[in-house]
């Protein structure tokens, strides 16, 4: 992080010098300079006043740490500001190779700081880039704030290139999956929008934001502006259940015998895992915990998600908390040729998600649409406290036995879990390629005494093997997943969130699967050049491993070509030299590790580095899942 | 043993012996079961919700348990019919999935004990 360099102008100061530079600049011109017949023109070709200063001094009131951006001619007049005018601190600029490597980033440090990222692009080709991360953003329900420069006034256009980077409604492209946008035509209504687009980013359910700046009124003198004042933000408490509906779920909760709590996006704070706790010890009730945020330790005695299809098929009560897609959950959907679908459980369902809160009609991410006995439009993490309190004075002392009896048994089952996640893992221990779990119980064995962070997911790219094997405790242990499943997500969150975790000190681990970082890589160079520490172990088993899984199923459902599906999904020829390349972008490159025992010291000397606050990349190659 | 038995026993293990567990291994590549099942049989994917790739090695159904279900497969497995695998492909795999030791102890393996 830099130091925080002087501001050319203090900002107290800012409104009342914002009248005199062009006029000082004007005097300024030669004599000799003017025709002695025509009146005189004097051409103004700089200002000390420029509408970006005002622009960057909103930023600030926003507490922006940073600012992701690859440079863009369009937005080259906040450029500018930021760097000298707000003296590069708060927001620093971060300097990014890709559009989708800045929002992704911004995604990654959100999951762990709370707090969006400030986002510069391109109103067109910057805004097309970053489309896909916008998108996984918005179905993780994550806020990124993003500044888009355009030009507006073709009157002003000064060459091909900017008629080329100009565009009527430059948020158009990303309007049906963002949550507000707008594109001022002067900086006081610049100022409204910016305070109104961060606090509707805030807001349960949150999502990205789209500012439009306008490059002439970035650039152009500010003056006489008595105007120009900067709104104070407010925030939105998020929306909690009603009271008759929060009883009535907890009456059904107090009288289930088979209760199960499924976790979806519910953990929009820190503050959630607390709640959770307390909502399942009351109850003695499992908890399955979907791996989309860290809303439930895995070693708490009544996680079962590893149990998840026998406790949802055995259930009386499914109460999904921020669940999006409940249909999924509750319903068995055949891959074979023929659709098929049928519904797994009889139990009564129950749903607390502000999800139909920000639902739109083009992007199908809503899911199939799932009848619910009792549904709550609200947020999930701000009602649990209110739904403690309820199932709190439902409990009797016959009630609380019951309660005990059936946690003693579900932390029985929590034991089996584990203890066949152990033997699971044990397969394949010594085979080369190297097995995931093998990858996986490597790495927990070098961080499991330091203070870190999975800035990856915990998902079918690596069998779930840490949140089955490793102790996830605390609410910033792992990020959770992209949210649209929109590859390229992956290197670049995790280096948003390793930014994040810088000043907390965090050992940051980013299992990084190989098709991933090959959409950007560049995002590498990224987290070379600010320093920011991260631990990158490859998951390299060289292919899109998914896709060819999907072409394999259609290879043989057309009765045809089963050995060829390698074609258009394998990246092995030639290998992919992936410490070369972290070398290349400037950082320590370990690797490839073919052999399962030479992981432990690679591991080894790559958190040295990361604790000298370095990021490192170790190529491990991998078995497929 | 009753001889109608012995006779199906020592039939089944005719047709293991003479399986091909090289050419198993080759096809238990070549032929995509590594995807889900892992290289060695180990077994894939286990996610919170749903999971798919069950471990196959070493092998605790018999051969002509394997049949039937490569043939009509349920769950997420697509079906191999006979006309891209055929039976004695099926034996060479099955074969190929008998040579894999089972693994050693949990108790062995302090990684897993952490």
């Amino acid at each position: 992080m830099s130091e925080p360099a002087q501001p050319l102008v203090h900002r107290r100061s800012f409104l009342s010098g914002a009248a005199t530079s062009a006029a000082a600049i004007a005097a300024a011109v030669p004599a000799t300079s003017l025709s002695a017949d025509t009146p005189a023109h004097v051409e103004v070709q700089t200002t000390e006043r420029p509408g970006a200063d005002f622009m960057t001094e909103v930023f600030k009131s926003l507490g922006f740490e940073y600012l992701c951006a690859n440079p863009g001619s369009a937005f080259r007049g906040i450029h500018e500001s930021i760097i000298n005018y707000g003296g590069n601190y708060k927001p620093e600029f971060i300097t990014c190779c890709h559009e989708e490597s800045s929002v992704a980033m911004g995604h990654g440090y959100f999951k762990v700081e709370g707090k969006p990222m400030l986002v510069f692009a391109h109103g067109t080709v910057g805004l097309q880039h970053a489309s896909m991360a916008v998108y996984n953003a918005y179905c993780d329900r994550v806020p990124v704030f993003i500044v888009l420069g355009n030009n507006l006034n073709a009157a002003t256009r000064r060459s091909s290139v900017d008629w080329l980077h100009s565009v009527q409604d430059a948020a158009a492209l990303v309007r049906d999956f963002t949550k507000f946008d707008d594109a001022p035509v002067s900086l006081p209504q610049f100022a409204e929008s910016a305070i109104r687009a961060y606090k509707i980013a805030m807001t349960a359910p949150s999502a990205p934001v789209v500012l439009v700046a306008d490059a002439e009124l970035s650039e152009v003198p500010i003056v006489g502006r008595a105007d120009l004042v900067i709104p104070k933000l407010g925030f939105t408490a998020a929306p909690a259940g009603d009271s008759a509906s929060v009883a009535e779920l907890a009456r059904l909760l107090a009288e289930a015998e088979n209760p199960v709590i499924v976790a979806g996006r519910l953990a929009r704070t820190n503050a959630a895992m607390a709640h959770l706790i307390d909502l399942a010890e009351l109850l003695q009730a499992p908890v399955v915990d979907s791996g989309m945020r860290m809303n439930f330790p895995n070693r708490h005695p009544l996680n079962l998600s590893g149990n998840s299809r026998a406790l949802i098929e055995n259930a009386d009560l499914i109460l999904g908390l921020e669940v999006p897609d409940f249909y999924g959950l509750v319903n068995n959907i055949g891959r074979q040729l023929e659709y098929s679908s049928h519904p797994i459980t009889k139990a009564k369902l129950a749903s607390i998600s502000a999800g139909d809160r920000l639902a739109k009609s083009n992007y199908q991410e809503f899911q199939r649409y799932q009848p619910l006995d009792l549904d709550i439009a609200a947020d999930a993490e701000a009602t649990l406290p209110s739904l403690v309190e309820a199932v709190q004075h439902r409990l009797t002392a016959d009630k609380k036995r019951a309660f005990e009896a059936r946690g003693v048994k579900l932390a029985e089952q929590h034991t089996n879990i584990l203890a066949k996640a152990r033997l699971d893992a044990s397969y394949a221990w010594d085979a080369c390629p190297i097995s995931v779990a093998r990858l996986c119980s490597e790495v927990w064995g070098q961080i499991k005494n330091e203070d870190w962070c999975l800035a990856s997911q915990s998902n079918l790219f690596v069998s779930n093997w840490p949140l089955r094997l490793w102790d996830f405790e605390k609410p910033y242990r792992h990020i959770g997943g992209s949210g649209g499943a929109g590859m390229g997500y992956g290197a670049p969150s995790a280096v948003g969130a390793a930014l994040a975790n810088k000043k907390y000190g965090r050992l940051t681990v980013n299992i990084q699967t190989d098709g991933d970082l090959m959409y950007a890589p560049g995002v590498l160079w990224t987290a070379a050049h600010h320093r920011i520490p991260l631990l990158t172990v490859m998951h390299n088993n060289r292919a899109y491993h998914q896709e060819q899984m999907e072409v394999q199923i259609v290879a043989n459902e057309h009765n045809r070509g089963i050995t060829r599906t390698s074609i258009g999904t394998h990246l092995n020829d030639p290998p992919i030299n992936y410490a070369k390349l972290a070398e290349g972008m400037g950082m320590l490159g370990i690797g490839p590790i073919e052999k399962p025992e030479d992981l432990a010291p690679a591991l080894r000397r790559g958190i040295e580095t990361v604790k000298r606050g370095e990021p490192v990349l170790i190529d491990v190659i991998t078995q497929p899942r | 043993m009753k001889p109608l038995a012995i006779l199906v026993a020592l039939t089944f293990a005719a047709i293991l012996n003479a399986a091909d567990a090289d050419n198993g291994k080759k096809l238990f590549t070549a032929d995509g079961c590594y995807q889900c099942h892992g290289r060695q049989g180990q077994g894939g994917s286990a996610a919170p919700v749903g999971s798919y790739g069950p471990r196959l090695a070493p092998p605790t159904i018999p051969v002509e348990a394997l049949r039937a279900y490569v043939r009509h497969p349920s769950g997420g497995m697509p079906p191999y019919t006979a006309k891209v695998l055929s039976n004695s492909e099926i034996d060479d795999i099955y074969a190929f999935l008998k040579t894999i030791p089972a693994p050693k102890p949990v108790k062995d393996i302090p990684l897993l004990n952490q």
